[in-house]
């Protein structure tokens, strides 16, 4: 399920801290909820973002999402192999399927996001309001 | 990712139990809670265009039109011309305006001198009917029976060798646009040679009852052959490949035959109909705008209501997505007509962001016939 070394937003990305490198990608329940992804639109490297900021779009044949960044930082790294074959992120949204890499510019904001547990019981709640 | 918004109280249509039973992802579709998919819309899509698939299409609406004054009634309610209809044939018309734009597309079916069944669109089912019961006049009477009817669609290149294995006679010596009645798995049913997809198929009016039992027995006899249960998400892929107009995506009361590239339709000369009017004038003042595929130059995909910006004016996306064939980004737009010639380019607004397109030969797929033995 959702690996316990992550961090996960309510806009269902999930980020993964290496030192001061934040790897930025979206979560298992979203990708099934897109269905298949056929287009990722993703910032170029460089670009600078504020947590919360939209930073691309995913698109399934018939959906189109924004992507939020979870943290603030600068854009270091952009996953082309995914952007190439965005079959990837339905395929190992967790591994090989990740969007971005970023430079973080601070410790605290990740402290506002969820753990893989209080993820799961966020998914359960949204998923009972259908 | 945002989460998409959920709506309550949907209809259902007779085979509800069967889509969940079947791990199918349900969605608000007019009003009906309907599949979207089951195993993924590419998968879906490629099965019909390979193999076969099947669809619940039960949410369309049936209108029956009887009396000795229903050839004239639909002559006057709609553009084809009726009287060129022959018992055993459908054919695609539509209800016009008097503005000649579309209440709505359907199919007008003859299954007898004055019985005829309409088959329209499920969110314009009760316009449909107020508009047909306010305009029918005498010798002939509009039924809505919607309700008496499921409808399931076979589609691809297999469906006919696997309805023959349900029906227990051959339905591939039906023409295009013809139907019969005959039994399926013992049901009777209404079997007409139509689809919504570009591939040979099939389209099955059965009693409610009958929906689930047929559903299934077409799933188990195809199910070796990798036929599958689609959606309305490949229903979606599929037609637009296939250039098909989707109402309140491509036409609607603001759109016209000529404009949305359907005058096939309209036959001037059959006589007065509603709308007519208005077509005769809108063609001698010069259609201004027409409906034309289009495929992406940049990257991204160009979806309905996006803005678009040609040489000689401004222009709309009317449907746009991924095609699953073509494994590239199409769509539909409406255009000033001086631009819609295979190659123009013209600018899209892809949420902000300008993207290249470029008018493109339609339709994007078209199947290979088979050699006739």
């Amino acid at each position: 399920m959702n690996p316990e070394e992550l961090h996960y937003t309510q806009s269902h990305e999930w980020v993964r801290i290496d030192g001061d490198i934040g790897t930025i990608g979206i979560t298992d329940h979203a990708q099934k909820e897109l269905g298949e992804i056929v287009y990722l639109e993703l910032p170029e490297v460089g670009h600078l973002y504020n947590a919360d900021d939209e930073f691309g779009t995913v698109e399934s044949v018939k959906a189109v999402s924004e992507l939020f960044i979870p943290i603030s930082g600068e854009i270091i790294e952009v996953n082309r192999a995914a952007v190439a074959e965005p079959g990837i992120v339905n395929d190992d949204p967790f591994g090989d399927g990740w969007l971005v890499k970023l430079k973080v510019t601070t410790d605290d904001e990740i402290r506002k996001l969820m753990s893989a547990d209080q993820y799961a019981e966020y998914v359960e709640a949204e998923e009972k309001e259908k | 990712m945002s989460a998409p918004a959920e709506a309550a109280a949907l209809k259902r249509t007779p085979l509800f139990s069967l889509h969940r039973e079947l791990g199918a992802k349900l969605i608000d579709f007019g009003g009906w809670e309907m599949p979207v998919q089951y195993s993924g819309i590419l998968e879906e899509h490629r099965a019909v265009r390979e193999r076969a698939g099947i669809f619940d299409v039960s949410h369309m609406g049936e209108l029956e039109v009887r009396g000795p004054g229903a050839e004239a009634a639909l002559q006057r309610l709609t553009p084809n011309d009726v009287s060129k209809l022959v018992e055993g044939r459908c054919h695609y018309s539509a209800f016009l305006t008097e503005r000649g734009t579309f209440v709505d597309d359907l199919l007008v079916y003859r299954r007898g001198a004055g019985d005829f069944l309409i088959v329209v669109n499920a969110s314009n089912r009760p316009k449909d009917f107020a508009w047909a019961n306010a305009s029918i006049g005498g010798d002939a009477e509009v039924r809505d029976a919607s309700d008496a009817w499921a409808l399931l669609a076979l589609q691809g290149p297999l469906s006919g060798s696997i309805l023959a294995r349900a029906a227990g006679e051959d339905p591939t010596d039906l023409p295009y646009y013809g139907f019969r009645t005959m039994r399926v798995e013992g049901f009777p049913a209404l079997v007409s040679r139509t689809g919504y997809t570009g591939e040979d198929g099939f389209e099955i009016y059965l009693a409610p009852d009958a929906a689930e039992p047929v559903m299934r027995a077409l799933l188990d006899l195809g199910r070796s052959e990798g036929v599958l249960p689609c959606g309305l998400g490949a229903r979606d892929t599929l037609r637009l490949e296939a250039k098909m107009a989707l109402y309140g995506n491509d036409i609607d009361e603001t759109v016209t035959p000529w404009e949305a590239d359907l005058g096939w339709i309209v036959k001037m000369l059959k006589g007065d109909f509603v709308g007519r009017d208005a077509l005769a004038r809108q063609k001698a003042a010069g259609v201004t705008r027409k409906l034309a595929g289009f495929e992406m130059v940049d990257r991204g995909i160009a979806r309905h209501g996006y803005a678009a910006a040609a040489p000689h004016g401004p222009g709309v996306v009317t449907s746009g997505t991924h095609s699953p064939t073509l494994k590239k980004p199409i769509g539909l737009a409406l255009l000033p007509v001086a631009d819609t010639a295979v190659g123009t380019e013209f600018e899209t607004d892809i949420r902000g962001r300008a993207a290249k397109a470029r008018v493109a030969p339609t339709p994007f797929y078209k199947r290979k016939k088979e050699a006739t033995p």
